[in-house]
């Protein structure tokens, strides 16, 4: 009883780690190239929320120094994650911008179709 | 002048970032390669000056904005980073002018701007993973030299190039990501991203949370291998050095992956080890299998390959295994023989992709049977191919001897003697593959299509030279190489807890 009361309290963590496979699932299994990269996608936002949820402190508020708060809030997770988000858009840009090249290159994106077309070339 | 000195550690990064940016808004190639000659050029004197400093002063600890660290982001050079720093930025001075031929015959022209803007980002990424002594500011290094590392694969002739580039995103992507779930969770534990104040608050918080730290080392770990390609995670590298630009193979093959392993270097013996008893995991024992495995798998693979670019991509595979078989032995001799192996095999292999490239240039293929012969119409190109084959393989007076050398010593100070019989055997299966090509090249006769052929222009035969002589000079002077290595190691091993 107590770990699962232990566990229920760490629930960020849970859907965090949740997300995190089913990211990393689709990503393996998976072979149109689309789906893929919504996987990807979804891998990088769960470490978004790995570490934007332990900054926040219940009670706390904005770091802003003042006599009448003691408990602040971690804006720092939020800063990182900000430059995260800008790098997961590229990177998602560029693996789509990719599939489109693929796609006029090879006439598909599913991954075992293009495989074929390459052992036949 | 002094305004210069005191902000080298930036400069490093911010004077290649400008150079992308001016070669993102011109649209001519030859612009374009004017300017990444100037700023590869101006970077091996930046890096030079600050080894200098560092062996001179001692490290070298640069505010950025001048925030005080931990708060602010600190660029931090030892022995270890400014020793990488050298390395990548004169790889780059060196085998840029051969970049303008190459770039120019392979790409479209409307790409060719494109190609050294990605160049110059790549560089960024690199030197600023190198010289940042800030957790996540590597990441966001790291980053960056990923994504144009993958633009520059794709830019590759053949449609392939896009597909191994989308392979490698996939699986670089995921390897970022693990070393950001490391670095978050490490911020967890300390409430820090500096890399060495991580380690001064992770000792004391170690015992209790040892579970926490043991999860974050493992996806760091994982990460930075899929980044540095240690066998099994190397799946992405063939693809990818086989297809992308030549020139971009032997810039990637010679910075990429070895700014990496000085990232795990760093993580393992600057973090984790000052922090813990790192020998108490069975980290080294892990290490050295896998090394051991892509010593002997890829370098069997690599016999059997008909793509001689393709070939070499897997000898990469193997012969990082040699650096990680150091940093597993991880005393004296076998830390040296790693860290020395990063620059021995960065020359060597440079050397080999280019003179692959301008085979490619000339013959317009890499594919073995078809280059009987070419030893005797481009005599000193495959020279230099030769001697850095032989470097590779670990003959003595050549580079690559020196750090096989350290390795065994490493290994026998151990007592480990099959260690040693390992390290041989793998050698004589490299010098299969290498001597595969050599007899191909030097002892058929050419055929009609090669015959015709000539050595390619002296833009791309000078950095041919230039690494061919640094893999012989650096098999006998090692004051340069193994000397510096050695200290860096001596310094890592002492700050071991």
């Amino acid at each position: 009883m107590e770990r699962l009361v232990h566990l229920i309290d760490h629930y960020n963590y849970i859907i965090t780690i949740f997300l995190m496979m089913s990211g990393l699932y689709i990503v393996v299994a998976r072979g149109n190239m689309v789906k893929k990269l919504v996987g990807l996608s979804m891998f990088q936002t769960s470490v978004y929320l790995l570490y934007i949820a332990p900054g926040k402190i219940i009670g706390g508020t904005a770091p802003i120094i003042d006599p009448a708060f003691a408990v602040y809030s971690n804006p720092l997770p939020h800063v990182l994650i900000l430059t995260a988000i800008v790098v997961g858009v590229a990177t998602l840009a560029l693996g789509l911008a990719l599939v489109v090249r693929i796609n006029e290159a090879y006439g598909t994106v599913e991954e075992d179709e293009i495989f074929e077309q390459d052992r036949d070339a | 002048m002094t305004v210069v000195w005191a902000n080298l550690p930036a400069l490093q990064v911010v004077i290649p970032l400008i150079g992308a940016l001016l070669t993102g808004f011109t649209r001519r190639g030859a612009t374009a390669f004017a300017i990444a000659l100037v700023v590869s050029w101006i970077m091996p004197f930046i890096a030079v000056a600050m080894m200098w400093q560092v062996l001179t002063t001692g490290p070298i600890t640069y505010h950025l904005g001048d925030w005080e660290p931990p708060w602010g982001i600190e660029y931090r050079v030892d022995l270890l980073n400014g020793f990488v720093l050298v390395l990548v930025s004169t790889i780059g001075a060196v085998i840029i002018p051969a970049a303008r031929r190459s770039v120019a015959f392979e790409l479209e022209e409307r790409h060719e701007a494109w190609f050294y803007c990605m160049y110059l980002l790549c560089l960024t990424g690199l030197l600023g993973i190198t010289v940042t002594g800030d957790a996540f500011n590597a990441f966001v290094f790291l980053e960056i030299s990923s994504l144009s590392t993958y633009v520059l694969i794709a830019l590759g002739p053949d449609r392939r190039a896009l597909l191994s580039s989308f392979q490698y995103l996939v699986m670089g992507t995921i390897g970022a990501t693990f070393y950001v779930i490391g670095v978050g969770v490490l911020y967890l534990l300390t409430g820090t991203l500096n890399m060495a104040d991580i380690a001064s608050r992770l000792g004391p918080i170690a015992t209790q949370n040892f579970p926490a730290m043991v999860t974050a080392l493992a996806f760091l770990t994982v990460g930075i291998s899929l980044k540095l390609a240690l066998f099994p995670l190397h799946v992405w590298l063939p693809n990818a050095y086989a297809y992308a630009p030549s020139w971009a193979t032997a810039f990637l093959a010679a910075s990429a992956t070895k700014v990496a392993i000085y990232l795990l270097i760093r993580y393992y013996f600057s973090v984790f080890g000052v922090a813990i008893n790192i020998d108490a995991l069975p980290m080294s024992k892990i290490m050295i299998a896998l090394s051991l495995a892509a010593m002997f798998i890829a370098s069997l693979i690599a016999v059997f390959q008909t793509n001689v670019k393709r070939m070499l991509a897997y000898s990469s595979v193997a012969q990082i295994g040699y650096i990680t078989l150091g940093i597993g032995l991880a005393n004296q001799a076998g830390l040296t023989g790693g860290l020395v192996h990063i620059i021995n095999h960065a020359i060597m292999k440079a050397t080999l992709f280019l003179a692959v490239g301008a085979v490619f240039y000339r013959a317009y293929t890499v594919q073995l049977k078809e280059l009987a012969g070419i030893g005797r119409r481009m005599p000193i190109t495959m020279a230099a191919f030769t001697i850095a084959g032989f470097g590779l393989v670990g003959t003595p007076g050549t580079a690559g001897f020196i750090s096989k050398w350290y390795l065994a010593v490493g290994a026998l100070d151990k007592g480990w003697w099959v260690l040693v019989f390992l390290i041989v055997a793998s050698s004589a299966i490299a010098l299969v593959y290498i001597g595969r090509v050599l007899e191909v090249a030097w002892l058929r006769e050419p055929s009609p299509a090669i015959a015709k052929l000539r050595d390619p222009p002296l833009s791309m035969l000078v950095p041919l030279v230039v690494l061919a002589a640094a893999t012989i000079f650096f098999g006998f002077d090692t004051e340069w190489t193994a000397g510096i290595a050695s200290k860096a190691a001596t310094a890592l091993i002492g700050g071991l807890r």
